[in-house]
């Protein structure tokens, strides 16, 4: 399964929500796009809705952290929302839970923009 | 009883998939639980990509070949490409500070987290991943 993305705005952040994996192929290069996407139009305050992904490969690690440096390098912020025990647990591992700002309550999320 | 099967297969994003396939199937077999099916899957995903994309790059005109061995103690999965070789002496680590933030460079540490053992073996050309998953009594050969 593929994966899905939809976005909307609430109160000047941009919230991508994702369903399915990122994994080598479809997955990373849709997230790649779609935050090029944003951050070409100027969108540079982006949340990542992760509440639906149920697998993630190293790509789609790194995929993940090449969307936070990027938002970062524009001047703008990317996070994290809602992880699985599996995403959360790949974070871990890797060391990046503590690199990216991860959220449990998108309202408090949202607040937590600094340029809003 | 020992249960083995093998494919050998173009380097291709379907083969990573089916060879992702074929692992959970072993895996469910075998009797793992769900947490280290889910690792045992991801590791062999990680060195099936290993081998189609840094080894064979892709190429058409080399295969993967991957088997899958339950021998009634351990799970052995060996996957190999015809690239240029790994050494995994010059691999990164990913967890420097200075490799932290790159987007790519974590594939073979996710499989040693999640493997028991991790063996490399140049093949002239291409390597060889041997992974192992040790099983416990409540395990069972498929």
């Amino acid at each position: 399964m593929s994966m899905k993305i939809s976005t909307r705005q609430v109160d000047g952040v941009t919230i991508l929500d994702l369903s399915g994996r990122i994994t080598l192929g479809e997955g990373s290069v849709q997230l790649r796009n779609a935050v090029r996407e944003l951050l070409g139009k100027g969108s540079k305050d982006i949340l990542l809705n992760l509440a639906d992904v149920n697998y993630i490969d190293s790509s789609g690690i790194g995929e993940l952290v090449s969307a936070f440096t990027a938002a970062r390098n524009q001047g703008g912020e990317l996070k994290l929302l809602k992880l699985t025990k599996k995403v959360h647990d790949l974070l871990q591992i890797t060391k990046l839970y503590t690199v990216f700002d991860v959220k449990d309550d998108e309202a408090q999320a949202i607040a937590s923009f600094s340029h809003k | 009883m020992v249960s083995r099967f093998s494919y050998t297969l173009d380097s291709s994003l379907d083969s990573v998939n089916k060879v992702e396939e074929a692992a959970e199937q072993l895996a469910q077999k075998s009797g793992l639980d769900e947490d280290q099916t889910f690792q045992l899957t991801m590791a062999v995903r990680e060195a099936a990509v290993n081998a189609v994309l840094h080894g064979n790059a892709y190429d058409p005109e080399k295969k993967i070949t991957a088997s899958f061995e339950n021998n009634g103690s351990s799970l052995i999965i060996r996957i190999s490409d015809q690239g240029h070789g790994l050494d995994p002496a010059t691999l990164p680590d990913p967890l420097a500070p200075e490799n932290l933030l790159s987007g790519s460079g974590r594939g073979i540490f996710l499989i040693r987290s999640f493997m028991d053992e991790v063996h490399f073996k140049l093949l002239h050309p291409g390597t060889e991943l041997t992974l192992i998953k040790h099983l416990d009594s409540t395990q069972k050969s498929a």
